[in-house]
């Protein structure tokens, strides 16, 4: 097998990450190399050309496509206004005078005379890019967007919806194993970033739409508490663009599971900090997991490294690891031996496993597959 | 209908080839394997497997590349890298290789947008065209799909394709449609997936005489080619040179743009091919070698492919979010709880099995480790590989909107034109191929989840591809047929058995068909099938046995109902398998009901260890 384990998730209190900000079409860049920069602040700008609308002039008309010219009042790029004329025909009797107005605001892109269409099209849209996470800039990539450095605390997670956004850290539960109930939210958390434990309900999902919280951090939820609060089923694990009213991450997955401690306990620490969230998620050819950007001090790099996140070699004994399929689905322990034979499991597969020691000094033979280490320093 | 698969130019090898490295570089893992002459034969020797570097950090799909060789290297003691070179051609017995070849879908494969203009004539030919290059269509746009034309701007705005296939009109027609067409590409001035700064290929494979309006309208906005019609008249498909083209422009600049294909390119001997056009080749290399009719599946985490050859008429499609692993959460999402469930031989409450596949879905990789989870999986499997039949048998038609000449016999049989060609009476072959089928812990798991899915019908043999190695001997095929055709008889294909399966119904337990078996050494095995049996019957894979089958008065082997098939059978890892469930297949309503059967069917084929 050549997973013989999963990289797993990042939990660490100490990273220099970098993030790459581009336009999706070429644009302009509005910082410098060595420039420090906010994570509301735009970076770069393009302007996403209008919606097109075509109209069949010479439908409308009743007239051959290659006549249509003939009746232009407005030429190609030519600006209009909605319910400008833009064509008209030029009738013996006035009364059977056809005049075609423009639906729109916007600009004649082309007139064509083999389909008799006219294009128009709306007047650009400004998009900014904003910088997301505080840091410092590193590099400009002239026209399509800059990347970012930032000293911080990390979290991956392992699934998320909704897109980027920030808020200040506010733990609502105890422990990493208690449920967060709309109970633990209040209206005080409106625009926050609320760490719950290992679950969280239905009924508390919709509390955090009516509080108004930027994001939920949380162990699990149920898969049909999320078709809920989507309103269908997500079939390919692709995300970050859902309108929830809240970006939403877990830690752990589906199901009502402990948040690891670590995680639960680095978030702590942080409360009361600005974080950088993404629900984003991507599993499919070059991995994309949501993440807690938390950005040191002022925001500003102090590190002159370049690799933004250290390189493991593989997996020691006393690595912290979770397992992450049933029957002990959410455990987390530590490595205790890894033997290098194949041994069968009861599917009778020969695979390699791992065994793995938990906390009350129990152990238990868990194929490499099947689990993932807790990164991090 | 479509003509055969088209192969790239065969390149020019002088030196001899008796030692071949070949890779296919997948979405996550790449996968090499070693051919090796050995005496007049090749065989497949050792295999290596590392994870595809063509996102960040690595950004090179090489890097992986030489991961998966050095693993071979290791295994093998042979020495094939010199740094980051491929030794070629072979200095002595133990170092080098004579060619590098490889196929890949690293990046999500190739992904198109095709247009035409009726959806269901030159759509649907564009479609075919794509798809049997190796493409994963992303959508298609016709005149006639319902869309409002800013609706199609919108679209082919917001998708980012690799590549673009524009058809439309037969040749000489009106030009309107397709100019029409080529205008709101013009409009939604589309970007390629990979790299911002280049143009993106368009292949214009329509009506001849609009080929200079779509030059002055496209050709500057995109890398523009022209090509044949790929519907000339309405009653005759042309594919071979749009998928020719797919297949240049795949290379010249799809490829170019990803991380690390130039030195791939340049590291290759022979032109790198989309994996699913490689698998492609191998299919129909097969069908043709041994006349057959049959129906090849590749399940893999994300996608399943389904490839065709029928009267040889090679088709494929790929059901892109049909999988087991990233897409698993999508095949429950399209075949409902219920049809999940049907196939569970125990009783798993929604919630829970429902976070089950979600977990799967976001940790791909995992095995299952209990044999609940694994059956889980093979219910899974089924559905996904059901789904997939069902939109290839769309996909797989005659052409549709041709004239048929009718006679007054035709009268009561009111066919509309573009009927599937996949006939399940008329099929020989089933080839399976991904992990779930591949690496099913007992063969009779994989043999019994292509029975279920695919309800054969009348007799059919199954095979399935050993380690996932069709890839690497489709793209060989296409500059050494013998050493493909070696390694596939010998290494590829694992027999599993014949099905034997009577059309009809009847209540459990009364008389489905009677049988004879006459095996090689003479000895005859005569037996009654009951309506719910299923049975296998040791037959090994080098041996074929004769079998005559009397189905009773209301029940159809092929020849008609009631009617005697005798037919020579040939065995397999698992045997020939006796199936007396019917057809269609319809398990009980009824939850304890389904499960004491599926619980007795499992318990026939011994399908599952008994601790479970």
């Amino acid at each position: 097998m050549a997973h013989s384990y999963t990289p797993g998730l990042t939990v660490t209190e100490q990273a220099v990450v970098r993030r790459r900000r581009m336009l999706s079409l070429p644009g302009s860049v509005l910082v410098t190399t060595g420039e420090t920069v906010r994570a509301n602040q735009a970076v770069a700008r393009a302007e996403l050309p209008g919606k097109v609308y075509p109209l069949n002039l010479a439908n409308q008309l009743g007239v051959a496509p290659d006549e249509i010219h003939e009746y232009l009042i407005k030429k190609p790029g030519d600006q209009v206004q909605k319910d400008e004329i833009l064509a008209e025909n030029k009738p013996l009797i006035k009364w059977f005078k056809t005049e075609i107005l423009s639906p729109i605001t916007g600009v004649v892109e082309s007139v064509s005379n083999v389909t008799g269409q006219v294009l128009l099209r709306e007047p650009p849209r400004v998009l900014e890019l904003l910088g997301y996470v505080a840091g410092l800039i590193v590099e400009v990539i002239p026209e399509q967007g800059v990347v970012v450095e930032t000293n911080c605390s990390l979290v991956q997670g392992i699934f998320g919806i909704g897109g980027e956004t920030r808020g200040e850290i506010v733990i609502a539960v105890t422990a990493p194993d208690e449920v967060l109930t709309p109970r633990h939210l209040t209206a005080d958390m409106k625009g926050k970033v609320v760490v719950g434990g290992s679950f969280i309900s239905s009924d508390a999902l919709v509390q955090a739409k009516e509080v108004g919280v930027a994001g939920l951090v949380i162990g699990g939820i149920h898969d049909k508490d999320l078709r809920a609060l989507l309103g269908y089923d997500l079939g390919v694990a692709i995300t970050g663009t859902e309108q929830v009213g809240f970006t939403l991450i877990l830690t752990e997955g589906f199901g009502t599971i402990p948040m690891a401690g670590k995680t639960f306990n680095l978030l702590s620490a942080h409360a009361g900090q600005q974080a950088s969230i993404s629900g984003a998620t991507q599993i499919r050819a070059g991995v994309i997991r949501p993440e807690i950007i938390i950005p040191k001090g002022a925001g500003v790099s102090d590190s002159r490294g370049t690799a933004p996140v250290p390189e493991r070699g593989g997996i020691r004994i006393g690595d912290q690891v979770r397992i992450i399929r049933d029957p002990l689905f959410g455990k987390i322990g530590e490595v205790a031996s890894l033997p290098s034979d194949l041994q069968k499991i009861p599917t009778e597969s020969d695979v390699r496993v791992m065994e793995v020691r938990f906390a009350d000094g129990s152990k238990a033979m868990i194929p490499r597959a099947n689990i993932e280490l807790i990164e991090g320093a | 209908m479509s003509v055969p698969n088209s192969a790239p130019i065969k390149p020019v090898i002088t030196h001899p080839r008796n030692v071949i490295v070949a890779t296919d570089c997948g979405s996550t893992t790449t996968k090499a394997i070693l051919i090796e002459k050995v005496g007049d034969e090749y065989r497949q020797t050792y295999r290596g497997e590392a994870p595809t570097t063509v996102e960040a950090p690595f950004e090179d799909v090489t890097r992986g590349v030489l991961n998966a060789i050095a693993e071979i290297e290791e295994l093998s003691g042979r020495k094939i890298l010199d740094g980051d070179k491929i030794i070629t051609p072979c200095c002595d017995a133990k170092t080098g290789v004579d060619i590098y070849i490889s196929t890949s879908s690293a990046g999500g494969g190739l992904q198109m947008m095709v247009t035409g203009v009726v959806q269901n004539m030159t759509g649907e030919s564009a479609q075919r065209a794509a798809l049997g290059a190796g493409a994963i269509v992303i959508d298609v746009l016709a005149s006639n799909d319902g869309r409002l034309p800013h609706e199609k701007i919108e679209r082919i705005r917001t998708m980012r394709p690799d590549m673009i296939l524009m058809s439309g009109g037969t040749d000489g027609g009106a030009v309107t449609h397709v100019v029409e067409m080529a205008e709101y590409i013009s409009a939604a001035d589309p970007r390629p997936r990979f790299g911002a700064t280049y143009k993106l290929p368009l292949i214009y494979a329509g009506n001849k005489a609009a080929q200079p309006q779509v030059k002055t309208i496209l050709g500057e906005k995109t890398a523009l080619v022209l090509t044949d019609n790929i519907r000339p008249v309405l009653e005759r498909e042309n594919l071979a040179p749009a998928r020719n083209k797919i297949h240049d422009l795949f290379l010249e600049h799809v490829m170019q743009q990803a991380p690390g294909y130039k030195k791939l390119i340049e590291m290759a001997g022979a032109p790198i091919m989309p994996t699913p056009a490689a698998v492609g080749v191998i299919m129909e290399t097969i069908a043709k070698r041994e006349h057959l009719n049959l129906i090849g599946v590749d399940i893999g985490g994300a996608t399943t492919d389904v490839f065709s050859v029928f009267e040889g008429h090679f088709n494929r499609t790929v059901s892109a979010n049909l999988g087991m692993s990233y897409s698993i959460s999508n095949v429950l999402a399209e075949a409902g709880l219920a049809n999940i469930m049907r196939w569970v031989p125990f009783t798993i409450d929604e919630q829970s099995l429902r976070n089950r596949i979600k977990n799967k879905m976001v940790r791909p990789t995992t095995i299952p480790q209990t044999l609940d989870e694994l059956q889980i999986e093979h219910a899974i499997a089924r559905e996904a590989l059901r789904l997939a039949l069902i939109h290839h048998k769309s996909l797989a038609t005659a052409l549709k909107g041709v004239q048929q000449e009718r006679t007054i016999s035709d009268v009561f049989e009111q066919q509309q034109s573009g009927k599937t060609l996949i006939d399940m009476l008329k099929l020989d072959l089933i080839v399976g191929s991904g992990g779930i089928l591949s690496h099913a812990p007992r063969r009779v798991q994989s043999m019994l989840m292509m029975v279920d899915a695919y309800e054969p019908l009348g007799v059919t043999r199954l095979s399935v591809d050993s380690i996932f190695m069709m890839p690497h001997l489709g793209v060989l095929s296409t500059i050494d047929e013998k050493a493909a055709t070696d390694v596939f008889v010998r290494d590829c294909m694992v027999y599993l058995g014949t099905c034997v399966s009577p059309i009809g119904h009847g209540k459990d337990g009364e008389r489905c068909a009677d049988y004879a078996i006459t095996f090689p050494d003479g000895r005859v095995d005569q037996g009654q099938l009951s309506f719910g049996d299923l049975r296998i019957i040791p037959l090994a894979s080098d041996q074929k046995a004769s079998i005559t089958v009397q189905p009773a008065k209301h029940v159809n082997l092929g020849a008609g109902v009631g009617v005697a098939v005798t037919r020579e059978v040939q065995g397999g890892v698992v045997g020939l398998l006796l199936d007396g469930r019917g057809r269609p297949l319809q398990l009980p309503t009824d939850h304890d009901a389904r499960v004491a059967s599926l619980t007795r069917w499992y318990q026939a084929v011994d399908l599952y260890p008994k601790a479970g």
